[in-house]
């Protein structure tokens, strides 16, 4: 895993751009395979994207839970930890917010929010705390133990709508109390009712918070001395197992919220999941993409979301199936991982500068 | 006599689950044995089940009729080698990160293949149903035998090769100089590459196998339980088969318990609801049952994995 790291300090912008624009091309070709017109395709999708001001905060909907499963996944890669357990801990996030803003009442409208936020927050770092303290305590593999909690909190959460929070006859949860919601009234009418409220802005201060933590504190650096190398971080006297607890806990902290956003700001209610909601995978797609780099998620997420959101206009707009979008991400990522590639693909432009030096 | 045929159906259906499972979890172990980590056995089940789906509905509409579900499994077999190849060139020749190029080919099966289907089958979200799936195969005689019969010996030709390449995998990866080999490559690369076995192509090799097999698991799904191809055929299946791999400790008779218990676990959820006293316990929990039973059988058995020594490491011969 430390691999990893290594990997992504070099070429931090130029790789990835290069990257983006392979991807698309890929996607382009692959259209042109399928009788499509790539050009109209990606008109349509950006056309969507940034053509009219409902289309375009419904994207910035779209990017705020990215930014968080991203942050989450990039959190525990720094320390070491693949979490490939944001999946379930965006989803246990979402039911505590549900449970907290639908059952509490009586909190006046800031102090609601709050409290069920947090409680999101909380729950999504419970969860990935369990799949710490057991890789700590017990050295059991945290990809098995994430991957078997994604599934217990996903039907967890349904048994939990289903008994305690359900519309009768609806496969939904009551609506949350209005004391609870995160929305941002005045910002979604001037965004012709695209669904805008506050967790884009925590988004934002998280990666910020990620930054801080990690580059700029003491227990920053010791978690990227364990993810780094865990034995030299023992010998050096830190204490690896409360690290990796901590580092999954605050990892979970922000897949939590990023659920809890959702519930308390775009939907208002949570629905009975038949099946695995995804966000918490695009996470890792987000992350790799953003070099597991606070700030380059907050990029990476933008460019996800846009593609994710823009990509049901194609099909409108050029009849090309949505799904091309997640083949152009996949070639993205591939990209990104394969530096060969890429910079054989550069090579041409940096000799020539270098002549032109010499001449 | 009721509760004997419940339970040689609670046998055949357990098989039936554990079937794709076990195919995809043989897959991992090749590719892990051999250093290079595989996240996407989701998205290779996903290609073979895609493949299969396909190419069965043309082999029946061109009049192959019950040769159809062969026809598919063999392009599956080649989708999911062409699908590793993607993964072992950027992991293994490129050095890629090993888990990023094994979510880009989770990436690609979720769009491509639901892309070609929607391509080939006017924009449908699925392929048509087929009419010819594999049928089960009886053993003579011994398919008489009351419980065990039904329960082992009247099952899908996929469940007795699934069941034989297990033990094909534990002799090949134990008895054998390739095995030796292929082991010694994800154990201690530099050292095997010094006594002359050649590491990168014992990976390649590695990984094609684990395309291959993982495809099959998902041709399975397709063949037997489904019957069309969807976006949700393949619906966390190769994460459990992972699952099941790291379960049973890298070694093929290990996954081949771990599968079963997965299968086991999704079939007595089917059967639950028959007995009068379980009928109070709500459907969420019964899901649930197969992971959190993982999780307690791990922390409290288990315990530290044993994973190849250079499983995840590229390997790069100027560097010792």
């Amino acid at each position: 895993m430390s691999k990893l790291f290594k990997i992504f300090s070099v070429d931090n912008l130029l790789v990835p751009l290069v990257a983006i624009i392979l991807g698309l091309i890929v996607g382009a070709v692959i259209m042109l395979i399928g009788g499509y017109d790539p050009l109209l395709a990606y008109g349509s999708l950006f056309s969507t994207v940034f053509g009219n001001v409902y289309d375009f905060g419904e994207t910035i909907r779209e990017i705020t839970p990215l930014i968080m499963t991203g942050l989450a996944v990039a959190f525990a890669f720094r320390a070491g930890l693949f979490n490939i357990g944001a999946e379930g801990q965006y989803i246990v996030g979402m039911t505590a917010a549900s449970v907290v803003g639908i059952k509490i009442t009586g909190l006046p409208i800031v102090v609601h929010a709050l409290v069920a936020i947090l409680a999101g927050g909380l729950a999504g770092g419970i969860w990935a705390g369990i799949t710490g303290y057991l890789k700590a305590k017990r050295g059991v593999n945290e990809v098995i133990i994430s991957i078997m909690l994604n599934w217990t909190g996903l039907y967890l959460s349904n048994y939990i709508v289903r008994n305690f929070l359900l519309i009768k006859g609806q496969q939904r949860s009551e609506d949350i109390k209005d004391t609870a919601s995160i929305s941002i009234g005045w910002l979604s009418s001037t965004f012709d009712n695209a669904r805008m409220h506050w967790g884009t802005v925590i988004a934002i201060l998280a990666a910020v918070f990620f930054f801080i933590y990690m580059w700029k504190s003491k227990q920053g650096y010791e978690l990227r001395a364990v993810g780094h190398n865990g034995d030299a971080a023992r010998y050096a006297g830190m204490n690896v197992k409360k690290n990796i607890v901590k580092a999954m806990f605050i990892s979970g902290v922000f897949a939590g919220l990023g659920g809890a956003f959702q519930v308390l700001g775009v939907f208002h209610y949570q629905a009975i999941f038949t099946g695995s909601p995804g966000v918490g995978f695009d996470g890792i797609a987000v992350a790799l993409i953003g070099m597991n780099h606070p700030f380059g998620i907050l990029l990476s997420a933008s460019l996800f979301g846009m593609l994710t959101y823009g990509s049901s206009a194609m099909s409108f707009g050029a009849d090309v199936p949505p799904e091309i979008i997640r083949i152009v991400i996949g070639s993205i990522i591939f990209f990104i991982a394969a530096q060969g590639i890429v910079r054989w693909v550069i090579k041409p432009f940096y000799l020539k500068r270098k002549k032109e030096k010499v001449l | 006599m009721d509760w004997m045929t419940t339970i040689g159906q609670l046998i055949n259906t357990t098989l039936v689950f554990s079937t794709a499972l076990i195919f995809a979890a043989l897959g991992g172990i090749f590719s892990e044995r051999s250093g290079v980590v595989n996240i996407g056995i989701e998205g290779l089940m996903t290609f073979g089940a895609f493949a299969a789906g396909v190419a069965s509905f043309y082999a029946e509409d061109a009049g192959m009729g019950a040769a159809s579900p062969y026809i598919g499994i063999l392009a599956a077999l080649v989708m999911g080698i062409i699908a590793s190849l993607i993964h072992a060139v950027a992991s293994i020749t490129f050095k890629a990160d090993q888990v990023i190029s094994g979510v880009v080919i989770n990436f690609l099966a979720a769009g491509s293949t639901l892309y070609m289907v929607k391509l080939l089958f006017d924009g449908a979200g699925e392929t048509t149903l087929l009419k010819e799936g594999l049928t089960k195969w009886p053993v003579p005689l011994l398919s008489e035998i009351p419980i065990i019969g039904e329960g082992l010996f009247n099952n899908y030709p996929t469940t007795y090769l699934a069941i034989i390449l297990v033990l094909v995998a534990f002799y090949v990866l134990y008895k054998t100089s390739f095995g030796l080999r292929l082991r010694a490559v994800g154990e201690h690369p530099s050292a095997a590459d010094t006594v002359g076995v050649k590491v990168l192509r014992m990976r390649y090799v590695g990984v094609i196998l684990s395309g291959a097999l993982a495809a099959l698991g998902g041709a399975t799904v397709t063949l037997t339980t489904t019957n069309t191809f969807s976006h949700n055929t393949i619906s966390g299946q190769g994460f459990i088969a992972i699952a099941a791999m790291i379960f049973g400790k890298w070694n093929p008779l290990g996954a081949f318990g771990a599968a079963v218990f997965f299968g086991f676990s999704q079939a007595i959820g089917n059967y639950f609801q028959l007995f009068a006293w379980s009928k109070d316990i709500p459907q969420e929990f019964i899901y649930m049952l197969p992971y959190v039973l993982t999780v307690i059988v791990l922390v409290a058995a288990v315990g530290k994995s044993s994973a190849p020594a250079a499983l995840g490491d590229p390997y790069d011969p100027g560097k010792r």
